[in-house]
């Protein structure tokens, strides 16, 4: 899958697990840039994002992440492997 | 249609609904693991079932301090519920900090430890508390072998959970979430995930959340007085596999002949539910009597007629027919369980009784009870002898309502009916089915105030309080106790009237009037000069709203109601002779 097309994709989850429709997600997007994207949010946004696209992060991957780039990163290299 | 409240993103949908008009339910959550999700899913999951649940969450693993400190934060929320949540996994960090003998006594340890909790609690709030079993975590230590080795945390751990039952049996005001129970059925996996636990130190996954929601509120419900009554049955292909009016007597599918086993089991199931005092009624599109022929003589069928308390087969609509169903039975159709193998008159009683429980059958019978023992759809909160007697009860009913059909008039049915009534002050006999009718009636309750077992016995001692029950029969059969009032001395020469609660299985019996006379008979020998009552409104005593003024009381102001003793006019015929 492309990075433009998961982008979208995270874009869609965030919007549904935030339940905030105004979220524009960028690569350079943080966890400062969203209102609500909080430590409990995070978690639950993980297990979406691992649940849609069928893969499983590590603990220690999920804490390495920096924005919304990474995340988009982590999901393709799993996909790809 | 039944609102969708099976995922976690759902659930907190629903936290965003106004939650006005709604009954209001408080809960304190303590845990010794991270809560907010499970806070979360709880409130959602009442909102979707229309319970506010104002919930006080302790913050993370407090157990202790709350519940050890009489001025807490626990305290202070003045719940009506508690609920102390405790995970395998916190569990078996203690036990791996013992040593070797401290293993062995570890859940008589757990177990003492769990008891103080509870009486800690008890002795502060009127409340109940709620605890979970623990789910079987295999700690990978002893293997197999673990189960010949006391000192193992498996050992320990089961019989922790044991200890709990007992727990739980011999106190009243202790309830068990059987998690242990629901991981059986989910799967550990599904029960946790490993990252969040690690992470954030939360036990349970996201996609758990709404089944644990789910039994904390099933839980909480059954206590309150709300869970299901009836289970009603449509035959073909769901009670039996092919259709009796093609098929015959010998070719429907029960026992050995086709996929009968699968209907067996269901059969049996609804048989063991009957036993435990849920009323089973049959709703067919058939000729009634070929329908009840397989009843009376096939050899293979568990249910019999006996077991039904009421049959109906006929040509008219699904929803006519639970109407029907419903109005012998006399209890609200959001205690009602339909089963129905076919999609199309499911979707009809859903949309024309939008409060009965309709389950979405398998389309493969071989899947209709592993389907539904997942949805735990009669969760009680007692069960007494009485629930037994319940079908033939209702059975009775059903014969009185066709005699009272061949009567000129209605004085003429009473009178035909003999019926006799035992008056007395609440006793050690009466108490804990007094305390059950307080818990669960909701149509002829003037005031709905809930009383458990510890509290009726408290009000029989008190020297402020007069009661009153009532036990019933009459020539088809003994009722039991129907009825009781709970009477509190006030000033002025004033009995205020604190309960008054009837089952609507005597309705139109004239027990009422009856009744009345007795409160007036105990006042007028305790030398009190008037009867004070009052009607407090919920969504369900509509029934009994111009209670008071149909008796003949006058009205003081907005739903409260006097009436002097002396100046009763005692002109209402009543047919129940006093015992």
């Amino acid at each position: 899958m492309e990075q433009q097309q998961i982008m979208e994709q995270l874009n869609k989850i965030f919007v549904d697990v935030l339940d905030n429709e105004d979220i524009k997600l960028t690569e350079a997007t943080t966890a400062n840039d969203v209102e609500e994207w909080d430590s409990l949010y995070h978690i639950q946004l993980v297990v979406a994002i691992e649940k849609y696209f069928k893969v499983k992060f590590t603990a220690s991957e999920i804490q390495s992440w920096k924005n919304v780039g990474d995340m988009a990163n982590a999901v393709k290299s799993k996909l790809a492997a | 249609m039944a609102p969708d409240n099976r995922s976690f993103i759902a659930l907190k949908k629903f936290l965003k609904k106004p939650v006005d008009g709604m009954k209001t339910i408080r809960v304190a959550i303590v845990a010794d693991s991270a809560s907010q999700f499970i806070h979360q899913a709880l409130k959602g999951f009442g909102i979707s079932e229309g319970i506010h649940y104002d919930i006080f969450e302790a913050d993370y693993n407090q157990i202790d301090l709350q519940v050890f400190d009489p001025g807490s934060e626990l305290y202070e929320s003045k719940p009506d519920y508690v609920i102390i949540l405790r995970s395998s996994e916190k569990l078996l960090k203690k036990f791996f900090s013992l040593s070797n003998e401290e293993k062995a006594q570890f859940a008589a340890n757990q177990i003492a430890y769990a008891q103080n909790l509870y009486q800690q609690i008890n002795s502060q709030l009127k409340t109940r508390v709620i605890f979970n079993s623990f789910p079987e975590l295999n700690d990978g230590v002893f293997g197999n072998f673990s189960t010949k080795t006391p000192s193992s945390f498996l050992y320990q751990l089961r019989k922790i959970n044991m200890g709990l039952m007992d727990l739980a049996q011999a106190s009243k005001n202790l309830f068990l979430i059987d998690l242990a129970a629901l991981v059986a059925q989910k799967g550990y996996s599904q029960l946790t995930d490993a990252k969040m636990y690690i992470s954030a130190d939360m036990v349970f996954s996201i996609d758990i959340l709404p089944d644990l929601a789910e039994q904390i509120h099933k839980v909480i419900q059954a206590i309150a007085g709300s869970f299901k009554k009836c289970l009603i049955l449509d035959l073909d292909n769901t009670t039996w596999g092919g259709i009796i009016g093609d098929d015959g007597m010998e070719g429907i599918q029960i026992g050995d002949l086709g996929l009968g086993k699968a209907f067996t089991d269901l059969q049996l199931w609804a048989k063991e539910l009957k036993k435990r005092g849920i009323i089973i009624a049959v709703c067919s599109k058939n000729t009634e009597s070929i329908a009840k022929e397989p009843f009376i003589s096939h050899p293979d069928m568990k249910l019999r007629l006996e077991d039904i308390a009421v049959f109906v087969a006929n040509w008219e609509t699904k929803v006519d027919n639970i109407r029907h169903i419903q109005s012998i039975l006399n209890i609200g159709f959001d205690s009602m369980v339909f089963l129905d193998d076919n999609p199309f008159e499911r979707e009809m009683v859903k949309q024309h009784i939008p409060d009965i429980t309709v389950p979405d059958l398998p389309e493969d019978p071989a899947e209709y009870m592993p389907y539904l023992r997942t949805l735990n759809l009669f969760e009680t909160a007692s069960f007494t002898e009485e629930d037994e007697q319940r079908t033939k009860q209702y059975q009775e009913e059903a014969n009185r309502n066709i005699l009272q059909k061949s009567f000129a008039n209605e004085e003429e049915f009473l009178a035909s009916l003999g019926m006799e009534c035992e008056v007395k002050p609440f006793d050690n006999f009466t108490i804990p089915r007094i305390a059950q009718l307080s818990q669960r009636s909701n149509q002829f309750n003037l005031r709905t105030v809930r009383y458990t077992e510890e509290d009726i016995k408290r009000i029989a001692q008190s020297p402020d309080h007069l009661t009153l029950s009532f036990s019933l029969k009459d020539i088809y059969g003994d009722y039991g106790l129907i009825a009781f009032v709970i009477l509190e001395k006030k000033e002025n020469n004033t009995l205020f009237v604190d309960s008054w609660i009837m089952s609507c299985r005597v309705l139109k019996r004239g027990m009422e009037v009856f009744t009345l006379q007795n409160i007036l008979q105990l006042a007028q020998e305790a030398g009190f000069k008037l009867v004070a009552g009052e009607y407090l409104p919920t969504k369900k005593n509509e029934l009994v709203k111009e209670h008071y003024p149909k008796l003949g009381f006058n009205t003081t102001s907005e739903n409260n109601y006097s009436l002097e003793v002396d100046a009763y006019p005692n002109d209402k015929k009543v047919y129940i002779k006093r015992k």
